[in-house]
């Protein structure tokens, strides 16, 4: 027990460089300057949750991580690859949402394939596992997240907080390096947060690497290695956990935490 | 004089076999025409909302000329007119195919945008932020599913395309309709001839209808 516990912390040391580092990206919508030259790195097997209010540019950053949304300048080097300003990143980009996870507010399963098959399509077709590889992969994901008597049938028989751990189950069948999270429990039934964030919970001390937008306030001070509060396109302010939510420095992050931290 | 305004099933019945020789030259346009429309949708479909912009505008074109004029027109066109421009004749059945794939491929572009459109963004995004390239979401993510939204519309204008072969026999093609036309001729029974022609096009386009609800039901696209 000890002895891994050194050894990961030797490895986390060891590989001291960054997985996602974001060199004063900027983007536009139209008029509205949604990130503003942000500057943010991720360790390696760091956790990572970033707050911040309604509209503030959250699901914009972290999108930018896996190139879902291009930016207009800097750069963005994950896991050596670079992602270049205005599209240009070539085959790079491929190569980044290979290696990097996603899971989404809304679910976004596949709802024509079985759930077994929406966990094999990606290795099937991206890494060229064979299917029956592939399956035994989504069989052990799928158990590992607890579902897997629901392989064969299809998301819309499922939960909420099932379809959302199948998602979670999609995304690590391509064994990725970073996983990005975009308020993966705000859709969810209250009843059924508390399954997707013990999973994520697992995933995380399993030493994966996490970036993850979320409400839930609790999971963040009990998870992050660090926490990063947007505000209007821009890092206000960033910490652990407990000098985050206890001391907030700016009186941004006061207020806001203020008025989630309320209920 | 006298009149009989009796429906004559003997007669009806009796026109049958002369009638059927003409089911073989309107399946054949029918289903060869709607073949090669559907072709010609999924790619003008494609191409108007596909990433290559200079590809929209030559898509836009053929969807309204070939929306915008009558089929009967443009099969008029092909069979009369085109033989000027290319300096020989047309085979009558080939300029019928080629009518109804030309209109049924404007129509069937619309349909396979509007289903390609109709698939949530989430869906994409999923896709490629699992690695997939963008070819292969459209192809494993996105195209099963927009196909299965588009068998509806996709039968609808199947049944319009159908019907409009009717339409062909200005041009001589033997199809029903011209079957039934020269067995009048001879033998002056429009009432029945008639009926039964509009017997055989409902049995035609029934089978169709039930055809595609059994492939929705089943789930057995994509
Ligand atoms: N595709 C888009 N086009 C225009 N504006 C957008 C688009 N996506 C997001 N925005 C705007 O950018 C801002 C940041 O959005 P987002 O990153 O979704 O914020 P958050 O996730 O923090 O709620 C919001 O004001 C939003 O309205
Ligand atoms: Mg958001």
């Amino acid at each position: 027990m000890n002895d891994s516990v050194t050894s990961q912390d030797a490895d986390r040391t060891a590989d001291a460089s960054p997985i996602v580092r974001l060199d004063r990206v900027d983007k536009h919508f139209g008029n509205l300057h949604v990130m503003q030259e942000i500057d943010l790195s991720v360790a390696h097997g760091e956790v990572v949750v970033i707050i911040g209010a309604s509209g503030s540019g959250k699901s914009t950053l972290i999108r930018c991580v896996n190139g879902l949304e291009p930016f207009q300048s800097g750069r963005i080097e994950v896991d050596g690859k670079t992602l270049m300003p205005n599209g240009a990143s070539g085959k790079s980009l491929q190569a980044v949402r290979t290696e990097v996870g996603m899971v989404f507010q809304q679910f976004n399963l596949f709802p024509h394939l079985s759930i077994r098959d929406n966990v094999t399509l990606a290795p099937r077709k991206v890494r060229g596992v064979t299917r029956d590889q592939a399956n035994a992969i989504a069989d052990k994901l799928l158990e590992r997240v607890g579902i897997a008597d629901q392989a064969d049938k299809y998301p819309t028989q499922l939960s909420g907080g099932q379809q959302q751990r199948v998602a979670l189950a999609r995304a690590l069948a391509m064994e990725p390096r970073l996983m990005l999270f975009d308020e993966p429990t705000s859709a969810l039934d209250p009843e059924m947060i508390g399954e997707v964030l013990d999973a994520m919970r697992e995933l995380a001390n399993d030493g994966m690497t996490m970036m993850i937008v979320t409400h839930e306030m609790g999971f963040a001070r009990e998870v992050a290695d660090r926490v990063v509060f947007v505000h209007g396109g821009q890092i206000v302010e960033q910490g652990p956990p407990e000098q985050l939510f206890d001391h907030p420095r700016h009186e941004r992050t006061q207020a806001f935490l203020s008025r989630v931290l309320k209920h | 004089m006298e009149f009989n305004f009796q429906f004559d099933w003997q007669a009806a019945i009796a026109s049958l076999p002369f009638l059927l020789k003409g089911l073989p030259y309107t399946l054949l346009i029918s289903f060869a025409g709607l073949a090669i429309g559907f072709l010609i949708g999924i790619l003008f479909g494609l191409m108007r909302i596909g990433p290559t912009r200079w590809l929209r505008w030559p898509a836009v074109v053929y969807v309204e000329v070939f929306r915008g004029t009558p089929v009967l027109v443009q099969v008029l066109f092909i069979f009369y007119g085109l033989p000027t421009l290319l300096g020989g004749p047309i085979n009558a059945l080939t300029a019928g195919i080629a009518a109804i794939a030309l209109n049924a491929g404007a129509y069937i572009s619309e349909i396979v945008r509007g289903g390609v459109q109709s698939i949530e963004r989430g869906q994409r995004e999923a896709g490629l932020s699992l690695g997939l390239s963008p070819p292969q979401t459209f192809r494993y993510v996105i195209w099963p599913q927009a196909l299965r939204r588009m068998i509806p519309a996709l039968g609808n204008q199947g049944i319009v395309s159908i019907k409009d072969t009717s339409l062909f026999s200005v041009i001589g093609v033997g199809e029903l309709v011209r079957q039934g036309q020269v067995y009048i001729a001879n033998t002056f029974t429009a009432l029945e001839v008639y009926f039964m022609i509009a017997l055989l096009y409902l049995a035609i386009t029934l089978s169709l209808s039930l055809a595609l609800s059994l492939l929705e039901r089943k789930g057995l696209v994509g």
